[in-house]
C-alpha cells in the first residue's frame, strides 16, 4: 500500500467567541484519499473547526497547511482557490436558477460571456465521473432534496476543489440517498480528494470513515482509525462517559384513540395539497412517529392539529369531539399541545425573556392574570419552579432568551408545552441539533408525559429514535400515509423504502 | 502589510447603546456646527442662542414646554405602533384630522358648555386620527400592504383635506383672507396654566405615557403587543388575535395623534388653520426612536426637540432660518439610526501580516 500524502493540516488552532472556547489548541491531519469525520456533540468545535479551514473565519491563533504549505485563509474565495469547498447544511442555491447557472454562478472566467454549452458538458463530465446524477437543465425548486445536495457537492467540484468539507450532509436525506451519497464520497476519497465529514450519528461513521477525529468542548479528544474502533468507544470518547442507546420501551397498553384524523386534506403555503385525505389516530398513552422525508406534510400534519392550518376537507376529532373548525385558542383550552419545529420565533419570543416565553399560552389564565392585569410576581414564581423542575439552565431571568443554547431552548418549549398536563401533545423535529444530553433529556421527557397519558405525535427524521420511542410508526411520502408499522415487526430498510414511495398494505 | 475590516456580531449592554446614542447626537451637533461654520456663522454662538432660546428665560421654557405637548402625544402614539413593528409613519397626517376633526365639533356646535364641548372635542379629535390611522391598517391586517407606504401618503391627504376647508368651506369671512377658521367659542379653549400658552394638555401626555408604560408592562394586552410585536408567527401560535391587535394597535397610534392636533387647536391657536403642525408628526418619529419606545424616554425626548424647535426659531432674530432646527434633527436621525448599528456590530481591523511568526 501507498502512503497517503497529507492535505491538510491544521496546527495548534484556537479560536475564542466573546468568552466561549469553540477551538483549543487542536490540531489534525487530513490524508488525500482519505474521508475523515469529524465527531462529537453539538457544540463540541466541529463547525467551527471547519468554518476556519473553508476561510469564514480567521482563527485566534494556529496555522494551517495545505498540501503541505502554508496558507492564510481570510476568505471563502481565498479557501477555494486552495482546493477547499464546504457544503453547508443549509444549502446556498437560486431556487429559480437551473442547476448549471447555479454551479457556474461567480465562477467568472470572463465578465462578459458566458458559455452555457461549454459549462454544461463540463458538469455533465463531473458527474458522470463521480456518480453525481443531476439534470444540469432543471430549476432548482424542481428537484429533491437529495439532488440540490449533489448540485452543491458538483458546484465545488467544478470549481476545482480537492478537499470537501460536508457538514452533517444526511440530515436531510433518506437511508437510500445517504447511501447514494456516501457511494459518491467513496468514489472522491479514491480520486485522491480529501474528504471531510461532519456528523454525530454513529452508524455513519461506522460506515464510511476512514479515520475518525474526535472533538469534545473544544479539544481534540484523538484520532483513530476506524478498524481500532466500535460504536461504544466512540461515544465514550464523544461524551467522556458510557452512553447508552435507550432500548426496552415502556408499553403501557395504549388507551382510547384522544386524537382521530378523518380523511383530512390540508394545503401548503403554495395553495398545493400537502396532506391528501389521510386518516391516522392517536391513542392515550402511545407516541405515534411520523417517518418520512422532510416536506412530505408533516409540518402541515402538526400545523393542522395545532389549528394553525384550515384543513379543506374532513375532519379532526378530540375524544370524540368535532375539532376541525376550532381556533388554535380553543385547541389549546382542550388540552393540544404543539412544540413545533422552528423554536425560535415560533414556538418562543427570541427577544423576550424566559417568564415571558414560558406562560405564552396561559397568561390568560386565572393562576397567570386578573382581569387586564398580569400577576408578575405568580409568574416569576412558576418560572422559578419550572426552570427547576426541567433542570434549565439560564444565567438569569430577564436576559431574551435567543441568547440561549439549542439545548435549554428545547427544554424551555417542552417545559412550557408540557405542564399544562395536555391530552395531545405534538412533537416536530424535538431533538434536532440538540447533543445526546440534551436528546436524552428530551426523550425521558417524552417518555414521562406518554406514561402519563398522553397522546404524543412524534414526528422525527431521526429513524433510530423512531424505532425507540414509537408505539407505531406512520411513514409520509407525498402527502400521504405510505403504511403504519409497529417497529418490532419491521425494520429501517422498509421504512426507508417507505420514505420513498413504496405502499405498505395492512395496518399495525 | 495589509489590514481588512471585519465585522462581529456583539450582544452590547444597555448602558452602552445608550452612550451610543448621546454620543451620537452629539456627532450630529458637530456636524452641525461644521455646516454653520462654513455659511459664515460662529457655530457656538448660534447654538448659545438656540439654547438660551428655548432654556433661558421664562418666556423660551413654557414656549418648549408648549411645544413638548404636541410632540410627546404624537411621539407616544407612534411608538405604540413601534412596538408592534407596525411602521406608522402617519403621525403627521393623523394629526391633521385630529386638528380636523376637533375643530368640526367647536365650529358645529358653538353654543356648547365647557364640560360637554371639551370631552367633545376630545373624543372627537381622538376619533377623526384613529379612524384616519385605520384606513391604512385594514388593508395591511388583512393584506399584508405595506403601511410605511400608505401611511405616508395619507399625510398628504389629511394635509391637503384640512387646506381645503380653511382656504375654502370654512375659512373666516373677517379673516383678511387668512387661510384660517373663525375663533372656536370660548368653551373650546382648553384650560392653561395661569396666563402662559401652557395647557392642560401637558397633563394628558404625562398620563398617558403613565398608563401607556403600564399597559405595555403590567397588562395581557400589552404583553400581547409585544410578542406579536417580536414574532407574529408566535403570537398566532399562541392564539392571539392578530388581526384584531393590529388594528386595535393602529387606531390608538393614531388617536394619540390625533389628541396631539386636539390640543393645539383647542389649546394653542383656538381655530384650525393652514400649516397647523410644523411637522409633529414627523419629529414625533425620532423621537419615539430615539427614546426606544419607552414613555418615559419619550417625555424627556419630546422636550429636548421642543427646545431645539423653539431655539431654532430664536435664530431667526440673527437672521438665519428656523430650519436649521429642522435641519439638525435629520442630522440627529441620521447619527441615530447610524449608531444603532453599533448596538449590534463591532467593527475589527485584522491585519493579515504578522502572522508569521505566530501573530
Amino acid at each position: 500500500m501507498f502512503v497517503l500524502k497529507v492535505a491538510v493540516e491544521m496546527k495548534n488552532i484556537s479560536k475564542t467567541f466573546a468568552d466561549v472556547v469553540a477551538n483549543n489548541d487542536v490540531s489534525i491531519k487530513v490524508k488525500a484519499g482519505e474521508i475523515h469525520v469529524l465527531l462529537g456533540e453539538n457544540g463540541a468545535g466541529k463547525s467551527t473547526l471547519m468554518n476556519i479551514l473553508s476561510g469564514f473565519y480567521t482563527p485566534d491563533s494556529g496555522e494551517i497547511f495545505i498540501h503541505g504549505k502554508k496558507v492564510e485563509l481570510t476568505s471563502p474565495r481565498e479557501a477555494l482557490k486552495c482546493g477547499i469547498g464546504m457544503i453547508h447544511q443549509h444549502f446556498k442555491l437560486v431556487n429559480s436558477f437551473t442547476v448549471a447557472e447555479n454551479i457556474i454562478m461567480g465562477n467568472g472566467n470572463s465578465a462578459l460571456r458566458l458559455d452555457m454549452k461549454a459549462g454544461i458538458e463540463e458538469i455533465k463530465k463531473v458527474s458522470q465521473e463521480y456518480g453525481l446524477q443531476v439534470d444540469p437543465k432543471a430549476y432548482i425548486w424542481q428537484i429533491s432534496v437529495g439532488e440540490q445536495q449533489r448540485v452543491e457537492i458538483l458546484k465545488v467540484l467544478y470549481k476545482g476543489a480537492d478537499i470537501l468539507i460536508l457538514d452533517e450532509p444526511t440530515a436531510v436525506l433518506t437511508p437510500q440517498e445517504a447511501e447514494g451519497l456516501f457511494e459518491t464520497l467513496r468514489k472522491m476519497a479514491k480520486k485522491g480528494c480529501a474528504v471531510l465529514l461532519i456528523t454525530h450519528k454513529l452508524d455513519e461513521v461506522m460506515e464510511v470513515a476512514d479515520t475518525i477525529t474526535v472533538l469534545r468542548k473544544g479539544s481534540v479528544v484523538g484520532t483513530v482509525n476506524k478498524a481500532d474502533v466500535d460504536k461504544r468507544k466512540l461515544s465514550e470518547m464523544m461524551v467522556g462517559r458510557e452512553t447508552f442507546l435507550r432500548t426496552g420501551k415502556i408499553d403501557n397498553h395504549p388507551g382510547e384513540e384522544l386524537l382521530t384524523l378523518d380523511r383530512v386534506t390540508v394545503l401548503n403555503d403554495k395553495g398545493i395539497k400537502a396532506l391528501k385525505g389521510i386518516s391516522i389516530g392517536i391513542r392515550r398513552g402511545e407516541i405515534l412517529g411520523i417517518a418520512g422525508v422532510a416536506g412530505n406534510g408533516q409540518k402541515e400534519l402538526a400545523e393542522v392539529i395545532a389549528g394553525l392550518r384550515k384543513a379543506e376537507d374532513g375532519r379532526i376529532l378530540l375524544r370524540g369531539e368535532n375539532i376541525t373548525g376550532l381556533s388554535v385558542f380553543d385547541r389549546i383550552n382542550r388540552g393540544i399541545s404543539y412544540v413545533p419545529e422552528d423554536r425560535l420565533g415560533k414556538g418562543l419570543v427570541p427577544g423576550m425573556n424566559i417568564q415571558e416565553n414560558l406562560v405564552l399560552k396561559k397568561y390568560r389564565s386565572a393562576a397567570f392574570s386578573r382581569g387586564a392585569f398580569l400577576k408578575i410576581s405568580k409568574i416569576r414564581e412558576a418560572s422559578r419552579e419550572m426552570i427547576e423542575k426541567f433542570d434549565i439552565q439560564v444565567s438569569d431571568m430577564y436576559s431574551p432568551v435567543k441568547f440561549m443554547s439549542g439545548g435549554n431552548l428545547q427544554k424551555t418549549l417542552l417545559a412550557r408545552e408540557v405542564s399544562d398536563t395536555p391530552d395531545v401533545l405534538v412533537t416536530s423535529y424535538p431533538v434536532r441539533g440538540l447533543d445526546i444530553k440534551a436528546m436524552e433529556s428530551i426523550y425521558d421527557l417524552l417518555i414521562e408525559q406518554k406514561r402519563r397519558g398522553c397522546a404524543i405525535l412524534f414526528i422525527s427524521e431521526d429513524l433510530d429514535a423512531l424505532f425507540q420511542l414509537s408505539d407505531r410508526i406512520a411513514v409520509f411520502y407525498g402527502g400521504q400515509v405510505m403504511g403504519v408499522l409497529r417497529p418490532e415487526q419491521t425494520d429501517i430498510n422498509e421504512v426507508g423504502l417507505m420514505m420513498m414511495g413504496s405502499k405498505k398494505t395492512g395496518v399495525a | 502589510m495589509k489590514t481588512r475590516i471585519v465585522l462581529e456580531k456583539v450582544c452590547v449592554p444597555k448602558r452602552r447603546q445608550l452612550a451610543y446614542r448621546i454620543l451620537a447626537v452629539v456627532l450630529a451637533l458637530v456636524l452641525g456646527a461644521a455646516f454653520l461654520g462654513v455659511m459664515g456663522f460662529s457655530p457656538m454662538a448660534i447654538y448659545r442662542k438656540m439654547f438660551g432660546g428655548a432654556f433661558g428665560s421664562k418666556y423660551g421654557i413654557t414656549e418648549t414646554i408648549v411645544k413638548t405637548i404636541p410632540l410627546m402625544l404624537a411621539a407616544l402614539g407612534v411608538s405604540v405602533a413601534f412596538r408592534m413593528k407596525l411602521w406608522n409613519i402617519g403621525a403627521e397626517g393623523q394629526l391633521y384630522m385630529g386638528c380636523f376633526a376637533a375643530s368640526w365639533v367647536a365650529l358645529r356646535f358653538p353654543g356648547l358648555p365647557a364640560y360637554v364641548m371639551l370631552p367633545a372635542m376630545f373624543m372627537a379629535g381622538m376619533l377623526g386620527g384613529g379612524l384616519w390611522a385605520l384606513v391604512p391598517a385594514v388593508p395591511r391586517a388583512l393584506f399584508g400592504t405595506n403601511e410605511t407606504l400608505s401611511t405616508l401618503m395619507l399625510n398628504y391627504v389629511a394635509i391637503l383635506w384640512v387646506d381645503y376647508l380653511v382656504f375654502g368651506p370654512w375659512k373666516d369671512p373677517k379673516g383678511f383672507n387668512f387661510p384660517i377658521t373663525p375663533e372656536f367659542s370660548e368653551a373650546a379653549f382648553l384650560p392653561a396654566f395661569g396666563n402662559s400658552r401652557v395647557h392642560i394638555g401637558l397633563v394628558f401626555g404625562v398620563l398617558i405615557a403613565a398608563v401607556l408604560y403600564i399597559v405595555l408592562k403590567y397588562t395581557k394586552w400589552g404583553y400581547e403587543i409585544r410578542v406579536i410585536g417580536e414574532s407574529r408567527e408566535a403570537a398566532e401560535y399562541a392564539g392571539m388575535k392578530v388581526i384584531k391587535n393590529i388594528l386595535l394597535v393602529m387606531f390608538l397610534s393614531g388617536a394619540l395623534a390625533g389628541l396631539a392636533g386636539m390640543a393645539e387647536v383647542s389649546g394653542i391657536t383656538h381655530r384650525l388653520q393652514s400649516g397647523i403642525s410644523p411637522g409633529y408628526g414627523y419629529s414625533a418619529i425620532i423621537i419615539a426612536w430615539l427614546s426606544r419606545l419607552n414613555p418615559w424616554g419619550i417625555i424627556v425626548v419630546a422636550f429636548l426637540f421642543a427646545g431645539l424647535l423653539v431655539g431654532g426659531y430664536s435664530v431667526q432674530t440673527i437672521g438665519l432660518s428656523a430650519s436649521i432646527a429642522t435641519m439638525l434633527q435629520g442630522m440627529i436621525l441620521f447619527f441615530v439610526l447610524a449608531s444603532e448599528f453599533f448596538t449590534e456590530y463591532r467593527i475589527k481591523l485584522v491585519r493579515r501580516e504578522g502572522v508569521k511568526n505566530g501573530e
